[in-house]
């Protein structure tokens, strides 16, 4: 029992000054062509209440204490809506919580005595920049080659200007929940982008606004994506692995759109004046 | 018509068009079905269409065996059934000369794709994982599509060797199917390569007829929840079914013909 109130709705805190002793094995590489290696950490004294990304300051400040190199890390907002977190967490993308970023996973899910692997999400679109941060700058080529209306919009419109069905909408904003975190990819055994792909098509190709260029942005993404990334073998993993557990629904989707794009943009060409 | 003061427009002067579209207009395309194979999205569009062309000539070869428990006459009638087909309109066999030729053709493309996407996803990480992977989704059939595959394509070689060319150190007679079959599972080594290539066909089979879903875009809330399901029936009946006729005959229920 904890002396203070908890606010209402909020669960109960953690008995507190609960903490853990862990061993990291951490990817420790020194710049994108540098050799990489394991190295291991000894982490006592981590408390239950800190997230992962929290957990790997605590590791930092004291290497610098020592005057060793810090790991290097990618993190931006820390509540899971920037997409800039990562880290392959024993083998998992985003470590074992389910629907969950690395900044909003907390250390009451290990246990005490626990080694944990931390690597960096493999692809070689993905290059390693350094340490645990790698490169996802192959997202936005893909959403460069047609991810966007073209046309100058202004500014919102008024709500239900355009009506859209109920169902329309909640699923193309499953889709644009993507953070373009690139956990799809690490996932997949084969290094494919197709669930981040699909989500970014999804989420124009379902609404009103998308349709005048659904079709041409559907080669010009989905074209990109290949000559960047795997294939899908339809494992699920990205889909099991996405913090914002986005379906890969969307895939199948994807693949639709990219049959009909495919025909009706050599039909549009066609047309001559 | 043409003022007469503008010049007459040249053929090696004119003034193209500048963005978009209209300038892909004049881009070579080659023909539609090449196109869209040279793209991954088509080449799994490639493996589903011979895959669903492949499971229907399983499903049949498999409903063709079953004959076997009927007996010789029964199973050899079928097998001269099957070179008879459309007969008075072409010459005996034609048409599952036709049949074949299809088949032939989709186990190429089949391949072809299957080579081909492995090529794109080995590039797609060269450098693998030091640590090792937890998978939550894919599965020990999806993980081993490759291998069972191979496993397959090789036992289909042998399979023709063993009873449609040449026997493979049995008594063959060319057309004698009951007899061919009998006598070459007799063989309790043979047996066991006809049970572990059909189940590695049914472990193909539980991840490539969920696939061909996904690849064909044919994903719907009304029946997504029948596609794992027709997977697991269709691996499943095909397996049983097959594995079947290498124990029969080794249990001695079927194939004495003496």
């Amino acid at each position: 029992m904890t002396a203070t109130e908890p606010l209402s709705g909020s669960p109960a805190p953690a008995a507190p000054g609960r903490t853990l002793n862990l061993t990291l094995r951490v990817w420790r590489q020194a710049g994108p062509d540098a050799p990489g290696a394991f190295e291991d950490y000894d982490a006592p004294g981590i408390s239950v209440d800190m997230s992962f990304l929290e957990m790997l300051d605590v590791v930092n400040e004291r290497l610098v204490e020592q005057s060793r190199e810090p790991i290097t890390f990618d993190h931006d907002c820390r509540e899971g809506i920037c997409g800039t977190c990562s880290l392959m967490i024993n083998g998992r993308p985003h470590g074992p919580q389910r629907g969950t970023a690395t900044c909003q996973l907390h250390m009451r899910k290990f246990a005490d005595g626990d080694t944990i692997v931390i690597e960096p999400w493999r692809a070689e679109a993905f290059p390693v920049v350094r340490d645990l941060a790698v490169d996802r700058g192959a997202f936005d080529r893909i959403v460069e080659a047609g991810g966007y209306i073209t046309v100058n919009s202004g500014s919102a419109p008024d709500a239900n200007l355009i009506p859209i069905p109920k169902s329309v909408a909640d699923a193309a904003f499953d889709a644009a929940a993507c953070i373009g975190c690139g956990a799809c990819v690490a996932a997949c055994p084969n290094g494919a982008a197709q669930l981040f792909t699909s989500a970014k098509l999804a989420h124009l190709n379902l609404l009103p606004q998308g349709q005048a260029e659904r079709y041409k942005r559907t080669e010009a993404m989905v074209d990109t994506m290949e000559e960047l990334f795997g294939s899908c073998t339809n494992h699920g993993e990205c889909e099991a692995a996405c913090p914002k557990e986005i379906p890969i629904d969307f895939i199948a989707l994807l693949n639709k759109d990219y049959l009909r794009a495919k025909l009706k943009n050599r039909r549009y060409l066609s047309r001559k004046p | 018509m043409a003022q007469a003061t503008t010049p007459a427009p040249s053929s090696t002067h004119t003034r193209g068009p500048v963005t978009g579209t209209a300038r892909d207009a004049n881009r070579k395309r080659a023909p539609f079905l090449i196109e869209f194979y040279r793209s991954a999205v088509g080449k799994k569009y490639v493996m589903a269409i011979t895959g669903i062309m492949i499971m229907g000539f399983v499903f049949a070869h498999m409903v063709g065996n079953v004959k076997m428990y009927l007996g010789p006459a029964e199973f050899d009638t079928y097998a001269e059934f099957l070179r008879q087909i459309l007969v008075p309109i072409f010459p005996r066999t034609l048409f599952l000369w036709l049949l074949r030729l299809g088949l032939i053709t989709a186990f190429v493309l089949h391949i072809h794709a299957a080579y081909g996407l492995t090529v794109i996803n080995h590039k797609a990480r060269p450098v693998k994982y030091a640590s090792k992977r937890d998978y939550v989704a894919a599965n020990y059939a999806s993980r081993t599509m490759r291998w069972s595959g191979i496993i397959v394509g090789l036992f289909i070689v042998f399979h023709l060797f063993d009873l449609s060319w040449t026997g493979t150190g049995f008594h063959y007679y060319r057309g004698a199917a009951y007899e061919n079959v009998a006598h070459s599972l007799e063989r309790p080594l043979v047996a066991l390569i006809y049970i572990v290539a059909n189940l590695a066909l049914g472990l193909h089979l539980f991840h490539g007829a969920w696939s061909i879903f996904q690849s064909l875009g044919w994903n719907n809330p009304r029946f997504n929840k029948w596609r794992r399901g027709f997977a697991i029936a269709f691996a499943g009946l095909i397996t049983v079914v097959n594995v079947s006729f290498p124990i029969m005959v080794q249990a001695g229920v079927v194939g004495h013909v003496g």
